[in-house]
């Protein structure tokens, strides 16, 4: 019978701390981009979007590799921590978020813009006419509106960061505790012929996808456009 | 209705977009409904959302002495106290009947709030809606009258309504328009109303704006600006004069009600008024016949006597005829160029106008 040692466990704790606050600081972030993006008409509104869609069609390592070389000493954000006193990014919990964030930021702009879309101009004018000002408006009628884009944008930022492997492996490495998450646990055990333990994880993961996919179906959020 | 009323409001919008071409300025009297009249295309719709400030174009407006927008200004729509009625109700899909009531409600000050909940309810039947959970689920006419109370509610110095029956059949607008009359009646807030059903403004308004192609081409009392031959509106098949009467007595063997207006009197089917109650009556230009004297043996119970004012062709066989009747009442006619010339008919000339069907509003 396989059984699995702290540093699985710790991989499995890891992971779901990266995803849980890489999933809020996406809310952060993908809702006043996803926000410009479903009001703007300026013309360079195609440049952001396509620049937002960039890691769906990237692969990770590709993502991975540039980040590495951005946040590394020699790179521009790495030569700015470093004089903020921070450090370098790269093989830290933090450059793993930063990675993560860039990642899943289309899975998250996406669902909640189109939502936003959806919604159109009619209940936000509605809203004017009785005298809700702009943040009354958005908090009122858009954000409840655009629950099922919300709803969606963090089940699929959640998942995938959860699933990511190739960034993490480019950015973070191995590093036991720090940046050693799920995948790159079962990784590891397939490398090390331990199937027992990879099988564990690599089960475990099924079962959660499988799980959320499910509460997504069920949840009805119509705003699942995204595709790979 | 007084002819000379204060000026309430001033407009003057202009705007260029995708060849249209808006340059409309009109004022407003600060009673009644000022209806914003024209063909589709013809600009009423846009010239509402600039007064209302959901278009930000070039142009000046003035309401009640204050200064909305100019060169320099800009209220926010948020920050005007208007009240707007979509064409499609647009209730929150997220709140039930009563949260979207109050929506607005909430957001003015309490001691601005001169219109209630419970008013609004009992004005405009909303009791057995209000706890609905599903405003989805409301019917066309339902939704669109919690529209309305919903606008109501933030106590609105004047209401815009953008034909708020125009998505409705038939049937939902028969359900409103005595609501849009109570209103009218019971409320004191200015209305601008937009529309293009001339049945609708006859029915609704006290004040014509007429649109066409983005400019204002006439502006003034509905009764008069509907008489007017030299407008579109006297050449629609529906043209026709609307008189402000009374009802004077009712004759209980011929079911039958006597309604007096300035200068004359008509007879309709019994109407179940008390005296004096004022009722607005519509004849149809197509309805009134002209003879030179009084026709003996005629099956036609309402024969006013009426001075022509006005003749103009109407086509190659039409002609249309205004008349006076009495001190200041318009009556239009419809009537063949054969007729016309037959019996010698000109301005000035005194003849009896027949009228075959009065339609109460």
């Amino acid at each position: 019978m396989a059984t699995l040692d702290p540093s699985d466990l710790q991989a499995v704790w890891l992971t779901l701390k990266l995803a849980s606050v890489t999933t809020l600081l996406l809310l952060l972030i993908a809702t006043p981009m996803a926000w410009w993006l479903a009001h703007s008409r300026r013309w360079y509104k195609g440049l952001v979007s396509a620049v937002v869609a960039l890691p769906l069609v990237l692969p990770p390592t590709v993502l991975g590799f540039y980040l590495l070389l951005m946040m590394g000493p020699q790179g521009a954000v790495g030569e700015l921590t470093r004089a903020l006193n921070l450090g370098t990014l790269p093989f830290t919990f933090a450059g793993l978020v930063v990675g993560s964030v860039l990642f899943s930021l289309p899975f998250a702009v996406q669902p909640i813009q189109n939502a936003f879309e959806s919604i159109g101009q009619r209940p936000l004018e509605v809203a004017a006419t009785l005298r809700a000002s702009a943040w009354d408006r958005f908090v009122s009628v858009a954000l409840p509106l655009a629950r099922p884009g919300f709803l969606t944008a963090i089940i699929l930022a959640f998942a995938h960061t959860v699933g990511e492997f190739g960034v993490v492996l480019m950015l973070g490495g191995n590093i036991d505790g720090e940046t050693r998450v799920l995948s790159v646990a079962i990784y590891s055990h397939v490398e090390a012929m331990e199937y027992g333990p990879a099988h564990l994880l690599a089960g475990g993961m099924v079962l959660f996808s499988f799980v959320v996919l499910l509460g997504l179906y069920l949840a009805g959020g119509k705003s699942w456009r995204v595709t790979r | 209705m007084s002819e000379k009323q204060a000026i309430w409001m001033r407009v003057h919008f202009k705007m260029q977009r995708d060849g249209f071409e808006l340059d409309a300025a009109f004022s407003a009297p600060p009673v009644g409904v000022t209806a914003l009249f024209g063909p589709s295309g013809s600009g009423k719709t846009t010239l509402l959302r600039c007064i209302a400030g959901l278009e930000r174009t070039q142009g000046w407006l003035h309401v009640n002495g204050e200064l909305w927008q100019d060169e320099k200004t800009f209220v926010p729509v948020h920050l005007r106290p208007l009240g707007y009625v979509f064409q499609e109700a647009s209730l929150f899909p997220h709140l039930s009947v009563r949260a979207n009531l109050e929506y607005g409600y909430k957001r003015i000050v309490p001691s601005e709030r001169r219109v209630q909940l419970d008013q609004v309810v009992e004005w405009l039947g909303l009791s057995h809606l209000i706890e609905r959970n599903d405003p989805a689920q409301l019917s066309g006419g339902e939704r669109q009258r919690v529209a309305i109370g919903r606008a109501l509610l933030t106590s609105p110095r004047i209401l815009l309504m953008d034909e708020p029956l125009s998505a409705l059949d038939t049937t939902s607008k028969q359900e409103i328009l005595p609501y849009l009359e109570r209103l009218h009646r019971e409320l004191n807030i200015p209305v601008l109303y937009v529309s293009h059903a001339l049945d609708e403004v006859a029915r609704l308004a006290d004040h014509l704006v007429l649109l066409e192609k983005g400019r204002v081409i006439a502006s003034g009392a509905l009764g008069e600006t509907l008489a007017r031959l030299d407008l579109p509106t006297a050449h629609f098949d529906d043209a026709g004069a609307v008189i402000e009467a009374e009802v004077a007595r009712h004759d209980e063997a011929y079911h039958l009600t006597q309604l007096d207006f300035p200068g004359g009197s008509l007879w309709v089917g019994r109407v179940d008024q008390p005296f004096g109650t004022s009722v607005r009556a519509r004849v149809l230009a197509r309805d009134v016949s002209i003879a030179t004297q009084a026709p003996e043996g005629s099956s036609i119970n309402n024969i006013l006597n009426a001075r022509i004012e006005e003749i103009r062709d109407e086509g190659p066989d039409k002609v249309i005829v205004r008349m006076q009747v009495g001190e200041s009442q318009m009556l239009l006619s419809r009537i063949t160029r054969r007729s016309r010339d037959h019996l010698g008919l000109g301005e000035g000339m005194f003849v009896c106008a027949q009228v075959k069907s009065v339609a109460l509003m």
